[in-house]
């Protein structure tokens, strides 16, 4: 039995990875053209800082990914403190309204918000995509937060505030300290999010502003450059070790609270 | 923990943003929807689903979807259900590793099994060197579902994965204690336990390999045509924003369908504190 399911995770980790390989050996790939191998190279490496196109995409894909994972943090953060306040059936109520980016499908959410954008006038590019990623990436962030606020004990607030502390105090110094692991996973996922969409992106960028994905969508046709691989590959090496450490720190951790209790 | 002035004031950015950003829009998709270029009320724009091998499209898109989403069912449950046991022995790194390639670029990956997939692909190179008979794979309806399971299989093993691990441990013992086998244990404890995670990872990849047209256009070829194709060339290449809002209405009430159906299905849903 143990045989079968060690198998079986070994062919589910082939199919996750086969491509990703093959992307991975492309970028080492002497041949511009894809599938077509003759040789090894590192030129991709050494260019893909020249590109001017890849940096900006790049740039604007790092800087919406931040600002509009950190403005969704802050509303989502805002709104899930408020929304612990509801009743019941008003809380349920305002979670499905949240929910609507995440169940509706991307192509209706791009296309509805490229028709409110042009609605009010507002010129298609850099802002119109951040406003966008703020959209879907607000749900995201009260997704991660909700569940750890709602398990949260009042009566920490409530004693801060009568030891004389402003409202304000005892939110930041006692219940926030208490939130941190969440409102950093909803960050994360939120800028992963913002990074890896192509279809919302699609619809509300305008001419000249690109992110990485609809770089990459552009070259499609025309045959992807080189460099964009070795982008993803060096994307993929960063975030493979900082899972890798992510882990080993959590065991030596677990391991450690063993041994002192 | 404070008072209604102050929870109101904190609730008005988000009900201003939800206004502005999500129901205002689906107004505008709508109305572009029911009305004809002189602004009239008219239903034919959301007729044309009927003509122009729309249908065909949407019928395609309907059991492409469905068959994806079952072969990602079918995929991801054993698969949870094995990373869950493993996560009892404290191997958080192999966990990880299946969560790993949602941080490759979706749009490269998707390609890069075009390389594997293409009549000049890898499997093909490999099937020749054994001197066995080559496969059309690419441009295919399968090689789009192949697309379709590769890129939402993570939304199906995520909740499946966390209502899985969720079961405690006790319940189990407790089935075993009194009598079950692993089958009964199985069938009876674990299976409706975890229906609330397959309940939200069917919505989750049903939605979007319905609505998909990256997939298709990659693996497809450009010729086999989803509903989604459809409506991005409306946009992008008819500027026929009617007739493509029209046809987005329609994958509108598919949507609020399957989440219906699946609201319906769910037997926690009540039990759920928020």
């Amino acid at each position: 039995m143990n045989y079968i399911k060690k198998i079986y995770l070994a062919i589910i980790f082939l199919f996750l990875y086969a491509p990703i390989g093959v992307l991975i050996a492309q970028s080492f790939n002497a041949s511009r053209y894809r599938g077509h191998w003759t040789g090894i190279t590192l030129d991709w490496y050494t260019k893909l800082f020249n590109d001017d196109r890849i940096v900006n995409a790049l740039s604007n894909t790092l800087s919406i990914g931040l600002l509009s994972a950190g403005i969704a943090t802050i509303l989502g953060l805002i709104t899930c403190v408020a929304m612990k306040e509801l009743s019941r059936k008003w809380r349920a109520t305002f979670m499905s309204i949240t929910n609507v980016p995440i169940l509706n499908a991307d192509i209706v959410t791009g296309i509805s918000l490229m028709l409110l954008f042009m609605g009010l006038g507002l010129r298609l590019g850099y802002v119109s995509i951040l406003l966008a990623h703020i959209v879907f990436n607000v749900p995201y962030v009260i997704l991660c937060i909700m569940p750890q606020l709602m398990a949260l004990d009042k009566s920490f607030y409530e004693a801060a505030l009568d030891l004389g502390a402003s409202p304000f105090k005892a939110f930041s110094s006692v219940v926030l300290p208490e939130l941190r692991p969440s409102i950093f996973a909803g960050f994360l996922l939120a800028f992963t999010m913002s990074a890896d969409d192509f279809i919302i992106t699609h619809f509300t960028k305008g001419a000249g502003v690109d992110t990485l994905t609809t770089a990459i969508y552009a070259e499609l046709k025309i045959g992807i450059h080189p460099e964009m691989y070795a982008l993803s590959t060096l994307v993929f090496l960063f975030v493979l070790i900082f899972v890798v450490l992510f882990a080993i720190n959590r065991r030596k951790l677990k391991k450690y609270e063993e041994v002192i209790s | 923990m404070f008072n209604k002035g102050l929870r109101n004031i904190l609730l008005t950015p988000f009900l201003i943003w939800a206004g502005l950003f999500i129901f205002i829009p689906l107004i505008f998709i709508v109305w572009y929807g029911v009305t004809d270029y002189g602004g009239n009320f008219s239903l034919v724009n959301m007729g044309l689903i009927f003509k122009h091998g729309y249908l065909d499209a949407l019928e395609l898109s309907v059991a492409l979807a469905l068959i994806s989403t079952i072969i990602c069912l079918l995929l991801a449950y054993p698969l949870s259900l094995i990373l869950t046991e493993r996560q009892r022995d404290n191997t958080t790194i192999i966990s990880l590793l299946f969560i790993l390639p949602l941080w490759m670029n979706s749009l490269l990956s998707t390609m890069a099994w075009q390389t594997i997939l293409e009549s000049n692909g890898i499997i093909n190179q490999i099937l020749r060197l054994f001197s066995l008979p080559t496969m059309q794979m690419i441009n295919t309806p399968g090689a789009i579902v192949l697309g379709m399971v590769y890129n939402f299989l993570p939304y199906m093993v995520l909740p499946l994965y966390i209502s899985l691990a969720k079961i405690d441990h006790h319940i189990l013992e407790a089935a075993q204690d009194l009598g079950a086998n692993s089958w009964q244990t199985f069938w009876r404890v674990i299976l409706p336990l975890s229906l609330p995670g397959a309940v939200s990872g069917i919505t989750m990849v049903f939605i979007p390999a319905l609505t998909t047209f990256v997939i298709s256009a990659l693996l497809g070829g450009g010729k086999l045509l989803l509903i989604g194709n459809i409506i991005e060339q409306e946009f992008t290449f008819q500027y026929d924003w009617h007739v493509g809002c029209a046809l987005s209405v329609i994958l509108m009430i598919f949507i609020v369908l399957n989440m219906l159906l699946t609201t319906a299905f769910d037997p926690l849903k009540e039990e759920e504190d928020f």
